[in-house]
């Protein structure tokens, strides 16, 4: 019960001092406003192609909304010393590393969101898989984010963190299947794009709603829980190594 | 003898006396960053309710022992137990039982100092009307109310320091460590910072502190040790530190044109009476008896030398320090000044 008291708190206190703040709710409703505009613009297949847009939009508002900010965050605390006050705290470093990534997950889920709720007014939503979707919101939130626990563990300045997220984050949008379908990607890229947790996800969403995914759904969940995994399991053995050596 | 896990089959054995009430006990801790050793082999106990002072000049392992001990650094050897916990095997076990006040805040800037103290409060598993009234009488006794809903950012350097002491205490820990408490404040917030922990102290925290400041030691501490590059150097009571100095008598000459050649002139001259030149201004004359000064400014006129002041200096635990680890005090204290600004 203590550790959930913990727990709750440090999601609650980054929630109010972070991801609630104006800048930030503007940017996570603005930004994704914005991709669905661009894309469906874009596309020029009027109204009728929203779900086909959907699983991009979706994928790059999470992927955005929560990667830099996690690491802009915990690099932000660790120079404020700020972050040492919670490792001195009696809770395992796994959940306390749980606790720092809820609040950036959650935010992820919300900006998801977003384009979801506008596409509910232009086109028919009915035929969406949410058993898939849902699960895949999160699941892209939760490796979205733990990508930024993993930048933020291997930077120490603010500025590296932005920097190393973005390092991350372009090659994956031209590479996971938004733009380019995988199979149309030149023989060497294709590999790399099996390496990319977004790749997993998108495939996800696109299964979701649209029935097109091109791998089946249950490897997809298992490459994306098993990127979730790994992301967790090193940025934790990195911050052994390095924060607490 | 006590074993302590040492990690990976290590035991480190520690002698204890067996009626000890020690919370703190460290055996053999040795810390390596690279080629340089931060932590050489290092031994105490703190007993409990003790206030146990860690002195010693920048640099010198303070820093380093402390956060092996809380839990912000692996020890590459060695043993610790708090509060009879194991924290050489499990960093984490005893974490519930120690408050830690950094030598810099670790509060939130953009919280208020109520909700930086709710929060702290909230890591250790307190629950709401607890952590509340917890932080609003801390708020009190701290003498923060006013300042209560104030952003922590925005705080002086006194009211930081006040609010991070409270913080650190707000679970009421076992043990208290406190890194450099009155480093870069004001006179008055570091009388009250000191008043503060002497009321932690009467009312039974264990407490380990570390400064530069002998003096606040001197009147502070039960038991200090002095730590310079990574070895203890010596370990008492406080009392029994001072011991060689209380019956010594001293005193400072300043005068102009001060020759170190004076020195043995000086000691044929006056036997009984040791003279060690300070600085090319200052003689110093230090004995066992008290000291007749007339003759000594006398035998100085007569070699040219323009005294311009002679006075008797209270030995204090500042020369027993200088004297175990040849460090002067004012010089330590210079580097942390310039290190806090």
């Amino acid at each position: 019960m203590k550790i959930w008291i913990a727990f709750w708190n440090i999601v609650l206190k980054d929630m109010r001092a972070y991801y609630l703040k104006p800048p930030n709710i503007s940017w996570g409703l603005i930004f994704p406003i914005a991709w669905t505009a661009m894309f469906f613009i874009k596309s020029g297949r009027g109204l009728d192609d929203v779900l086909g847009l959907l699983p991009g939009v979706v994928a790059i508002s999470i992927l955005f909304g929560t990667t830099s900010m996690l690491a802009v965050t915990i690099t932000f605390e660790k120079k404020g010393r700020s972050f040492e006050r919670l490792l001195l705290a009696p809770i395992s470093l796994e959940l306390l590393m749980l606790a720092k990534t809820g609040g950036a997950i959650l935010f992820g889920v919300v900006n998801a969101l977003v384009p979801v709720a506008i596409a509910c007014f232009l086109s028919d939503l009915s035929r969406v898989a949410w058993g898939a979707v849902v699960p895949a919101v999160v699941l892209i939130a939760i490796a979205s984010t733990f990508m930024g626990l993993f930048i933020a563990v291997s930077v120490s300045e603010i500025f590296e963190a932005q920097t190393f997220s973005n390092f991350f984050r372009f090659p994956m949008i031209f590479l996971c299947g938004l733009f380019f379908p995988i199979d149309a990607l030149p023989m060497l890229l294709k590999p790399l794009a099996y390496v990319l947790p977004l790749t997993y996800g998108v495939d996800i969403l696109k299964g979701g709603f649209q029935g097109s995914n091109i791998m089946p759904l249950s490897l997809d969940f298992v490459g994306i829980c098993l990127f979730c995994m790994v992301l967790f399991y090193f940025s934790l053995k990195n911050i052994h190594k390095k924060w607490i050596s | 003898m006590l074993l302590l896990g040492g990690g990976k089959g290590v035991f480190v054995a520690m002698t204890t006396n067996p009626g000890s009430s020690a919370i703190i006990e460290v055996g053999e801790l040795t810390k390596r960053f690279g080629d340089v050793t931060a932590v050489d082999h290092v031994s105490f106990q703190v007993e409990r309710g003790e206030l146990f002072g860690f002195l010693g000049p920048n640099g010198a392992g303070k820093t380093t022992t402390i956060n092996m001990l809380i839990g912000l650094a692996r020890p590459d050897s060695g043993a610790i137990r708090i509060g009879g916990l194991n924290c050489r095997k499990n960093p984490k076990a005893a974490q519930h039982l120690i408050g830690v006040v950094p030598d810099e805040s670790n509060l939130y800037p953009e919280l208020t100092g109520f909700d930086n103290l709710c929060f702290c409060a909230a890591l250790y598993g307190m629950g709401k009307p607890a952590r509340i009234a917890r932080a609003t009488q801390l708020l009190r006794d701290f003498d923060l109310s006013k300042a209560a809903h104030r952003k922590f950012g925005g705080y002086s350097k006194g009211m930081k320091r006040k609010l991070a002491i409270a913080a650190g205490i707000v679970h009421q820990p076992q043990i208290l460590f406190l890194d450099e408490p009155t480093t870069g404040i004001d006179v008055a917030s570091a009388r009250n910072i000191r008043q503060l922990l002497a009321d932690l102290h009467r009312s039974g925290t264990t407490i380990f502190l570390t400064t530069h400041y002998i003096e606040e030691a001197e009147r502070l501490c039960d038991r200090i040790a002095f730590i310079v590059n990574g070895r203890i150097v010596k370990i008492d009571q406080v009392a029994s530190l001072l011991k060689p100095v209380q019956d010594r008598y001293a005193t400072i000459v300043n005068g102009t044109g001060l020759n170190p050649s004076f020195l043995g002139e000086l000691s044929a001259s006056f036997g009984g009476l040791e003279f060690h030149l300070h600085s090319q201004d200052r003689i110093r004359v230090e004995s066992s008896m008290p000291i007749h000064i007339g003759p000594i400014v006398k035998f100085l006129e007569d070699k040219n030398v323009a005294v311009t002041e002679a006075r008797r200096m209270h030995l204090s635990l500042e020369d027993v320090f200088v004297q175990i680890t040849g460090i002067e005090a004012d010089a330590m204290k210079l580097e942390k000044m310039k290190a806090a600004a």
